[in-house]
């Protein structure tokens, strides 16, 4: 009887193994195929012979990437990478010291805040830039049409995931207790922030930091009905014209943004809560910002 | 000892003309916060929901929802939720399976951390690189289509589906399994072994396990998940965008198509009851979705 139950056992585990080995190469081949053909479509010849020509003529392409940096970005490469760093800049300098003060001074808002932060994710990207477009017109006539303005847009589009990096890093530390410490000993509220709290929190910043890095990077549907020809919106200009420049293009930022993540993964290294995370990174997708 | 007594320690806590009222100016703080997302966040939102019911010349009217009827929006709205159900249906179905393989598998091996971190990333994957990694693999100039072609199939000889829906569809695919994978792999952590064991011991074989106790208790996680990527779906752009240049087949497309068109006819007006449109399908399976979760809660 036992053995007959071993042996019943047995072939459901030998089952088992070859059901989970054939899913796992089939997902293997459905993932890493279309990834892996980029890297080949843009390393190919017209006569099928391997060529480096596609991403060596990256740098002959002005309306793609050039060397002005400046405050009016010409490019679209240089100007999405300025609008990544000022997204950033203005998300921690915004968020931090709110999300600060609101668990030592305004607890009560902190249930207001994270609705607001989330919000985001329930709206996409495509009926927010509805809304945004006249408040564009008006900008472009009163203010400026640089494309720059994007970043506002970009703060609110990377809001939620910011939140999230940072309000898991606050949750690590005791705010209330390293604040008041630093208050008896006479530590004006910008010391508190800047010598206390953000030491504290560093992995934290970095996280939300390189998140809104990626994702700025790989926007596309605000920028394009906006009008504005970012990194993303370009790629598809470009592609229409010279699809192996654009896929070259393509598989480097991907490479980049790969980068990024990878980096993300190694700070995080710190154990997550499991299910909370889990739970709350099912909404992630929701903003479709990347989608 | 109070406060009062020691005027060292009053200066230093700064507060006492402020009497009574020492937390009156707390709230400043939050206020360039509730300034900036007021401004991007909630005005955007607030011209959406009542800009819909105005028309180019402000005043009050119901002409853009009733626009709605539009044969193209019609038919781009059931397309949507056509092409959404499908995507929904088979990426829960094949994330189901992928995480039934790392269920099944040892809870800290290197390969169940690989297959996480790698949906985490792939659910996220999407827009135009996407669209660009099917065109290089399946697309008519791929080398999957090259191979396939130089041994005699032709998967395009009824037409190039890939820039069409079915198309659209098969590179949903590819952010759908990992998301589902990312929603379901905690409720079939939940799943105990026991149940199992219990069942086997009652007589059950394994069609009765998954019959009368798996199934059922993970039938509303997996009925959330399919609503999550019916909404996940349903409101993405970019990648359609990117795939589909003529026809904007999808509904989000329409909605850039109305705000700026290409063409020429720009009804800002019909894009918000498009948007409006969107938002409530969204909202509705948003709802059902929590629901779901609620009951889910209950044996996981």
């Amino acid at each position: 009887m036992a053995v007959a139950t071993r042996s019943v056992q047995r072939t459901r585990w030998i089952k088992l193994q070859v059901f989970r080995y054939i899913t796992f190469a089939a997902a293997a081949v459905f993932f890493l195929v279309p990834i892996g053909a980029m890297l080949e479509f843009s390393t190919r010849g017209n006569t099928g012979e391997r060529t480096l020509a596609y991403w060596q003529s990256i740098f002959s392409y002005p309306d793609l990437i050039d060397f002005n940096f400046g405050p009016a970005p010409d490019a679209a490469i240089n100007a999405s990478l300025e609008l990544a760093l000022i997204t950033s800049v203005v998300m921690l300098v915004l968020l931090v010291p709110t999300m600060v003060w609101v668990r030592l001074k305004l607890p009560h808002l902190s249930r207001l805040v994270e609705f607001i932060c989330l919000l985001p994710l329930t709206i996409p990207a495509i009926v927010l830039v509805v809304g945004l477009f006249p408040m564009y017109i008006w900008l472009g006539t009163n203010l400026s049409d640089s494309i720059l303005t994007l970043a506002f847009a970009y703060v609110v589009l990377v809001l939620p995931y910011c939140y999230r990096a940072l309000d898991a890093g606050l949750g690590g530390i005791d705010v209330k207790t390293l604040s008041e410490a630093a208050r008896s000993l006479g530590a004006s509220w910008f010391a508190v922030m800047w010598r206390v709290i953000v030491p504290n929190i560093s992995n934290a910043i970095l996280n939300a930091t390189l998140l809104s890095v990626a994702l700025v990077l790989g926007e596309y549907t605000i920028a394009n009905n906006l009008l504005y020809n970012n990194l993303q919106v370009e790629l598809v200009h470009l592609g229409r014209a010279n699809a192996g420049v654009s896929i070259a293009v393509a598989v480097a930022s991907l490479l980049f943004a790969f980068l990024l993540l990878v980096l993300l993964a190694f700070i995080g290294g710190r154990p997550r809560r499991a299910r909370p995370e889990a739970a709350t990174a099912l909404a992630g997708p929701l903003a479709a910002s990347q989608t | 000892m109070t406060i009062a007594g020691s005027p060292a320690v009053a200066t230093n806590v700064g507060r006492p003309l402020v009497g009574g009222r020492r937390f009156s100016l707390d709230w400043l703080g939050a206020v360039p916060f509730l300034v900036y997302v007021g401004l991007f966040l909630l005005l955007p939102s607030a011209i959406v929901g009542l800009g819909a019911f105005f028309n180019a010349d402000g005043s009050f009217t119901l002409d853009n929802y009733a626009h709605l009827s539009r044969s193209y929006v019609v038919k781009a709205t059931i397309d949507t939720i056509s092409l959404s159900v499908v995507t929904a249906v088979i990426g829960a179905a094949l994330g189901g399976l992928l995480s039934y393989a790392i269920v099944t598998g040892s809870p800290n091996g290197l390969l169940r951390r690989l297959v996480v971190s790698a949906s985490g990333v792939l659910a996220q994957f999407g827009g135009v690189t996407l669209a660009f990694a099917f065109i290089a693999s399946i697309g008519p100039a791929g080398f999957v289509y090259l191979f396939a072609q130089a041994h005699g199939v032709d998967y395009y000889a009824h037409g190039i589906w890939l820039f069409e829906l079915p198309g659209l569809a098969l590179v949903y695919l590819y952010f759908q399994i990992p998301l589902m994978v990312l929603v379901f792999l905690p409720a079939l952590d939940g799943i105990k072994p026991q149940w199992r064991e219990a069942a086997e011991s009652l007589g059950g074989n394994t069609w009765h396990y998954w019959r009368h106790v798996a199934g059922p208790i993970l039938f509303p996680s997996f009925l959330g998940a399919v609503l999550l990527l019916f909404a996940n779906a349903f409101s993405a752009y970019a990648t359609a965008n990117a795939l589909i240049n003529q026809g904007q087949p999808v509904l989000s497309q329409q909605i850039g198509g109305a705000l700026s068109s290409e063409v020429g006819a720009v009804e800002p007006g019909f894009a918000k009851a498009i948007a409006i449109e969107m938002i409530v399908i969204v909202t509705i399976v948003t709802i059902l979705y929590s629901l779901l979760q609620r009951r889910t809660a209950r044996w996981l």
